[in-house]
This record gives C-alpha cells, structure tokens and sequence, in this order.
C-alpha cells in the first residue's frame, strides 16, 4: 500500500486534542487524506491511548482497534486523539485529567462530553470527522452542543475490539461530522461484523443518505418535552419536527413510560461494568508503575488512588457496592428488568412508528463549571441513555439556537434501521441549509 | 452412616487439552517456552481487547459432560469473578456461574466395599486459567514475584462433586477414574505439569465443613484428606468445635493449614460477562459420538482377553496401559493375554513406579518379546523380573537397550531343565552344607524343605524351574532317608 503524509499542525485553542500527529501518514481508499481525529479510549498503534486518565499516562498500545485499522485501511490520515471525560464519565469533558475541552462556540461553555475533544475538533474545523463513543449520550450530547452530527449507531454495528470499556453493554464506537453525508461515510468504513467483537453483527452499512421521509411516522414522546426540558431548546425542536411535516413525515404522540426509571438503571448497570472494567489498572502491566517494594496490594492501592480521578472514584464505588453480595438483586439484577421495559417500550412504539424524534440534550451547553453536583449532571443524560439501553440508533443534528447556542433534533429508530434515521436526519439537513 | 463418618465432595479443575486458548488464539503449549512468550492483547488484559470464545473447548467440555452423564443447559452464560490478584491480568476471570455449561450426572468408582459406586456430579463449567507467579529473591536480598502470563486464559473445566464420597481413598479413585475418563475423550494430558488441581470438601458426619485448597496431585488428595480426617477427629474427641474454614495443602509436608486472613473472604461480584454472547449448545449434544469409555473397556478386557477384573481394572484405569496391553498382546492375543496381564499390572507398574519412570520408557516390541520367552517358559519368572530390571535400568542410565532375549543369554539365564547336572550338583552341596535342616526335614519339621529349596535356588541363580527342583530334591532326600 503506498503512504502518504499529511501535515497535520492545528491551532488547539480549545484543549480538543490530547495527543496530535504531526506528520500522520495515510494512504488511499474512500478516507484517502482525509484528517480524522479519534477519541482518546479507542486503542491506536504507537499513539498513547490515555482514556483522559493519569492511570494510563504513557500507555502506548500495541494494537489498533478494529476501527482504527478499518479507518488506516480506507486511507484516513489518524491526525490525533482527542480529549474526554475520563473513561467517558462525565456529560461536559471537564472529568479529563489534561483539563477541560472548551467549547468553540462560546469559551465560557463546555463542549458537552464526553467525546468532547472530538466535537470540539469538527466544531472548530480543525478535522471534517471524528470517531467519538457513546455510553450514554457521550457522542449525541456533545454534538448537540456544538452544531455538530453525531450518531450513535445500534448496539453491535460497529465493533468495540480496542475500544476501552466503560460499560460494555451500553457503549458503540460512532461518527461525528460537520454533515450528514460525513456521518454516513465514516459509517460506511467502520460498520460491520468483527470476528474479535462477539456482541458485532453482520450488518455492514453501504448506504448513500436519501433526503425522502415522505409518508414516514414519526413518534413524539411527551417525556421528552416534559419536566426538566428547557422550554426555549423544546421551542427549537418542535419548530425542527414542524419541518419533518412538512417534508411529508407524519407525526403522533407517544409515550415511553418506562423512562422513569431509565437513568436509575443506566447509572447501576455503567457502574457495575465500570468497576469491573477498571479494576486492571493497577500498574503492574502499562501506565504510572507500581512501587515494587511495596506488596502488592498497597502497591495497587497507591496507583489507583494516584491515578483516578474524582469521578472515576465514584462510579467505580457505586459499581462495586452495587455488585457486592445481598445488593446484587436490589440493583444489578433490577436495573436490568427496568432495561427490558425501555427495550419493550420502544419494541411497543415501533410497531407503530417509524421513527421517534425530540431534543438530544435538555438545555443549551452548560458553563464551565456550573454542574459542580454529580447528580445534577446524571439528569442531564435522560434524554439520550434511553437508546443506549435499548441499543438502538439515535442521531443528533443541529436544529437551530437557543440564547445563541446551538441546539441539536434527536432521531431514534428500531434496531438495524441506522440507515433510515440518516436519512430522516440528512432531509431534515438538506432542507435548512 | 456411622457416627464419625466422613463426608467428602470434590472440585476438579483440569486444563483442556486445546490448541489455543479459551479466548484467544495465542498457542497453550507453553510449558517449554520463555514466561509472556504465548501472550497477546487477550490474554494479558490490555485496555480494549475482547474475549472471543473457542469452540473446540466447549465442544470438548461437552465431551465430558456427556460421558459423565451431565445435563447441557439450554443455555448458559460466562460471568466475571472479581477479585485482585497479580497473576489476574484483567482482575476478573471469566468462568461460569449460575449458568453453568452441564449440571448432574456421575461418576462410577469402585467403592471400599468392592463394587461400583456412583458419585453424583453437581455441574461442569468452563472458565480461563490465570496467569502464575513466580517468587524469586529471599529474606535477606529482598523477596519479589515475577509473573508470567503464559498461562492465563489456558481453558480449564471444573467439575463439581456432590459430597457423595466416604473416605480419602474413595475420593483418590474418583480422580483417577475421571482422569482415566478424560484422557479415554482425548480433552486432557494428565502428563503436563500443573494440568489439575483440586479444592476439597471434607467433614466428618454432624460438623462443619472445611475447605482444603491447593491441591495439586492425585496422591496429594488422599494425603490432604487423610490429614484433615485426623486432624478433625482428633479436635472432636478434645471436644473442640470444627470452625467452617479454607485451608491450604502444602504438598511438600502432607499437612493442610488455615488460611485466616480476612483477605481471603472474598465477594467475587459476580455478573454476566457483557462481551461474550450467552451460549445455546444443548443441540450438539446429539452429534457427539463418545469413544470407548474405561468401564466399556474393562468389561471387554474381561470378555475378550479373559482378565481377572482387578487386572482389567487396572489396566483400563490408565489410558495408555490399555494401550499398551492392548499392543502387547495384539500378535497373540489367545497366547499373551494372561500372561501380559499379569506382568504388566503386577509387576511393570511397580518397578516403573519405583524408578518414577513412566510407561513411555517401556519399549512395547521389547517388552512383547520378554512376555513370549516367558511363555515358552525357558526362563523363571524370577529371571522374568531381573530381565525387566535391566530393560528399565538401561533406559534409565541412557545405556544402548539390549533385546530380552540378549540379556537371557548375556546372563545365562536359561532354565536349566535338561541340564539335570547343575541341578543335582546343587542338591548334592545344600545337603551337605545344612546337616540341621536334613535333620529337620526327616524329623517332619514343614520349614527345612522350604530352607534346602531356598539354597538350591540360590546356587543355581534362579535359573532352575521351581518345580523340577522341587521333585529332584526330593528324590534326593528319599535316596537319603533309604
Ligand atoms: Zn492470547
């Protein structure tokens, strides 16, 4: 394969990248030379992968996720990585370890998170694409906050391998772009099965955006423009759903009564995964070493209390007292019964509709530093964790402004249906601008 | 059940004999190699990597559950057991929990009582072995570990007992009728070092149980049991309460020890393993077609080669001693069997065990011409063993092998039948050395006949048939007596 070089030197006024290329080679193929910048948890050969975290400060994996080599082989140029919340624990990229990522269209404000870094970079130009990861709206929210496309694909459509797990069971590897058409190419090279992903399907996606939802029903479900939404994003959004009707897409009303308890189960089940997934950094292996003259177990302590952060601590708490022994029915077991009533829900939903549309965020990109309360921060996730648990896809196009911020139109659709929720998004896209 | 009876289940990790490991593709023959040679992303846990199930070690669990009679789930699942551990590189091992792959079944042993007895079996999981540790250093230059990942996510396979087994020795022959089980299915090398280990439980009838870990011989699990018996008895009689507890066998003095620590109540945090797929394999139960397994085999020992049980029992009991009975005998079956029963199950495996040597040592032509000369019988059976004694020797010191027949004539060891000469010359002495035991004999005293046999014996080096020797010598003393 012949190589290339792209010089890749962007002025990073945001914090957006925690590692850049400088000279990053690519070679041909549908990416050849395009700069494409990729989250800090998905592993790249001879590129420190830190997650946002001083426990992998210095870890230099020695394999590409399965993304990365898709994305080599289509000849992107991998320009970067870009900053997070640490282990994508956080909904603003201000839990990184390296500092927060500001937002680049206002500096006061985050950039929503945790794919904060890759959003900001799309946001201020400095890539066309990025890779980001969706736990819980980590690829949506900060889309959303920046004018950006991101989408969340269904929940086996892209491999994971290499991509270092927060919690399995809820997360996908995802495009961001400037446009739609962006979205749906990234798509095209990284969807499919991968034989080193069990949880990976064999369903590729070849599809080219189609700007047609003419006769297509779409679902508005009242939760989504209830309590807690701020009236002036949930003005932006119903003006944005007003124009899928006119473009022929018919709409009903519906109702996801289960998402009372969508965020209770998304924080049980990301904590109980988390606290597992985590528990191998411990310094014997890769990253800040630990002290081998001390025994193992303090050794252990001193490099996990050194190298996680504030956030990290918690949820990897949460997650353990969640699993420990006599709370395991309470909680694990429960948030899992309350995942297959959003799964039924939703399943109840698209037997009658084709897709289902809303705000992705319930306000406009916080300040730096206003959501100083953890719990504070968990609510602003119950617009997009719905998806997640049920694994199906959910794109977030920009839709307008409120008080001069961007706003982004969610779009979910059943399982394996990425494609139509593209080209919902795409006609929407192609009719505003 | 008697008062103090005591009561003893069985937990069997054995590592399957695959080709690559449990998750990934990195080969399990590593016993030869360099520590962290047979590692990859998988294996050593690196941030990112995915398990991906290999087939071949469920299809050979299900081998086992199958000849054992177990249950396959419908379904069943993979979980996370967490707990820190340096040799545990993702500080969880992916086994299985309360969906195991197999659940009942049993196992058939000989009982103490002669006869079969069945042992009920409680499941079969399948799960990755860690890593291993390795400690270097002393007390004064400072002690460290080093680890080696080689071994981590090798398959092992646990088979569960019910507390189905009454005594140390009842419980050493279920693992080697299980042994000789998997090693019939080809799923297990018990000749590789480190391939089984076993936790015990043991309790004596109306106390608590105890648990002994760390047990990594067959001869170690009779040795474990047989400690923890006494050592539990003993407490009784001093009217001390047996605390449930986890202790440790420590091989190298036969003596089992609490371990107290608080570090080691652990709360595993058990939960489904997110990256891998449930597994639906009940359907291939139908498709597995079982090989002779040692009960089948040593009934038809029995029918075919007219063996004794016990000899049948014995030779079946080890894979690779039916075989090479089976080779042994397979010019001559109608001529050789009995005879290569017998030295084989009576004598081979004594002098091999009592020079560690292992059957493969044993050149099966060689040892098939030493059966042949015996059954022509132009050798005793007590130059039968020196013969054999030599074969082993030289194996053992590395000398060129020399054929049975060579070592006969080398040694001059042919019966002497025919050659009454030596045989009368040597009656002739003996009488004339032990005057007393002449005396003896005429006197009716049953030993002194014994006593001149003995010495006849002696001066003609074994070689004389016992029986020929027998008449002549008292022939001899009859002509004496007139
Ligand atoms: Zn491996």
């Amino acid at each position: 394969m012949e190589s290339y070089e792209l010089t890749f030197e962007p002025d990073d006024r945001y914090n957006a990248f925690l590692a850049v290329c400088k000279k990053a080679p690519y070679g041909k193929g549908k990416l050849s030379g395009i700069a494409v910048a990729v989250k800090d948890n998905i592993s790249t050969r001879g590129i420190e992968t830190t997650c946002g975290s001083k426990i992998l400060k210095g870890y230099i994996p020695p394999y590409d996720a399965h993304v990365v080599e898709l994305l080599r082989n289509s000849g992107a140029a991998i320009v970067g990585k870009t900053n997070m919340d640490e282990f994508g624990m956080g909904t603003t990229t201000e839990n990184s370890a390296f500092g927060p990522t500001l937002n680049p269209c206002d500096t006061g404000r985050v950039p929503g998170g945790s794919s904060g870094g890759s959003a900001a970079a799309v946001a201020s130009n400095m890539v066309p694409m990025a890779l980001g990861t969706d736990t819980g709206g980590s690829i949506r929210c900060p889309a959303a906050f920046c004018g950006i496309v991101g989408l969340k694909p269904t929940y086996g459509r892209v491999s994971r391998f290499g991509l270092i797990a927060y919690s399995n069971s809820l997360e996908q590897i995802g495009p961001m772009g400037q446009t739609v058409s962006d979205i749906s190419t990234l798509m095209q090279v990284i969807a499919g099965k991968d034989r080193k992903d069990s949880t990976s399907y064999d369903r590729p996606y070849t599809h080219t955006p189609v700007a047609d939802i003419k006769g297509l029903k779409i679902g508005i479900p009242g939760e989504y423009f209830g309590e807690g939404v701020d009236p002036k994003v949930a003005g932006v959004v119903k003006t944005a759903i007003d124009r899928l009707e006119e473009l022929g897409a018919t709409t009903v009303p519906c109702s996801i009564p289960s998402m009372k308890f969508a965020l209770a189960a998304y924080y049980v089940t990301c904590t109980c995964e988390a606290s597992s997934n985590l528990a191998r950094f411990d310094g014997v292996r890769y990253g800040p070493g630990a002290d081998p003259k001390k025994s193992w177990h303090e050794a252990y302590k001193e490099v996990r209390r050194a190298g996680f952060g504030t956030e990290v601590r918690r949820r990897i708490m949460l997650g353990t007292f969640a699993l420990s022994s006599g709370y395991y029915g309470k909680y694990y077991a429960k948030a899992q019964v309350a995942r297959e009533n959003v799964k039924a829900d939703f399943a109840r939903i698209f037997s009658e509709v084709d897709l289902i549309a809303g705000p992705t965020m319930p306000s406009i990109a916080f300040k730096l530093g206003e959501k100083s309360d953890p719990l504070s921060m968990y609510l602003s996730d119950i617009l997009t964790v719905p998806a997640n648990l049920a694994g199906i896809p959910a794109i977030s196009v920009p839709c307008g402004k409120a008080e001069g911020m961007p706003v982004g139109l969610q779009i979910m659709g059943r399982s394996f249906d990425d494609e139509r929720v593209i080209d919902a998004a795409y006609a929407y896209e192609q009719a505003v601008n | 059940m008697a008062e103090d009876q005591v009561i003893v289940g069985l937990e069997v990790h054995c590592q399957l004999d695959t080709k690559s490991k449990l998750f990934c593709g990195c080969s399990t023959d590593y016993r030869d190699d360099g520590p962290n040679t047979h590692v990859c992303p998988v294996c050593l846990g690196l941030p990112g990597a995915m398990p991906v199930l290999n087939k071949r070690s469920i299809e050979y669990a299900m081998k086992v559950a199958k000849a054992l009679n177990c249950t396959v789930l419908h379904e069943s699942e993979f979980s996370r057991k967490n707990y820190f551990y340096p040799d545990l590189d993702k500080a969880y091992q992916i086994t299985q929990y309360d969906k195991p792959l197999a659940e009942g079944g049993y196992l058939e042993i000989e009982s103490d009582e002669g006869g079969e007895r069945r042992i009920q079996l409680t499941r079969i999981h399948v799960e990755e072995d860690p890593g291993r540790l390795v400690h270097m250093g002393n007390a004064e230059r400072g002690k460290y570990s080093l680890v080696d990942y080689n071994r981590a996510g090798i398959p092992l396979i646990e088979i569960v007992s019910e507390p189905d087994m009454r005594s140390p020795k009842e419980a050493r022959k279920f693992l080697n009728k299980l042994r000789a089980t998997l090693e019939y299915l080809s799923v297990f090398d018990s000749d590789k070092e480190g391939s089984l280990r076993v936790d015990a439980n043991i309790s004596i009838k109306g106390n608590e149980r105890v648990e002994v870990k760390n047990i990594t011989s067959y001869k170690g699990v009779e040795k474990a049991l047989t400690y923890e018996v006494t050592r539990q008895k003993n407490l009784i009689r001093r009217g001390v309460r047996i605390e449930r507890e986890t202790r440790h066998f420590i091989e190298s003095t036969g003596i089992t020890q609490s371990s107290r620590s608080k570090e080691q109540e652990h709360d595993y945090r058990y939960f489904p393993e997110p990256d891998l797929r449930p597994l639906h394999v009940q359907s291939w139960v139908a498709g597995i077609v079982l090989p002779e397994l040692p009960d089948a085999r040593r009934e038809r020992f029995v029918a075919q080669y007219g063996c004794s049980l016990n000899h049948a029992r014995t030779l079946t009991g080890e894979l690779k001693l039916a075989n090479f009975f089976e080779k042994i005998v397979a010019a001559d079956p109608q001529g050789l069997s009995t005879l290569a029963a017998t030295w084989i199950a009576d004598t081979l495996i004594g002098e091999l065990n009592y020079r560690s040597m292992s059957l493969d040592s044993v050149d099966a032509a060689q040892f098939t011409e030493l059966v042949d000369i015996l059954k022509q019988g132009s050798i005793t059976d007590k130059s039968g063993i020196e013969v054999l004694r030599i074969m082993l020797d030289q194996h053992m010191k590395n000398e060129p092998a020399e054929a049975p027949a060579a070592i006969v004539s080398r040694l001059n060891l042919a019966k002497t039948s025919g050659d009454t000469g030596i045989i009368t010359a040597a009656i002739n002495e003996a009488i004339t050395e032990n005057p007393k035991a002449l005396e003896d004999y005429f006197a009716g005293k049953g030993g002194a006949l014994n006593f001149l046999v003995g010495h006849v014996m002696k001066k003609t080096r074994g070689k004389a048939d016992p029986g020929e020797l027998n008449r002549m010598l008292v022939e001899a003393l009859k002509k004496k007596e007139a």
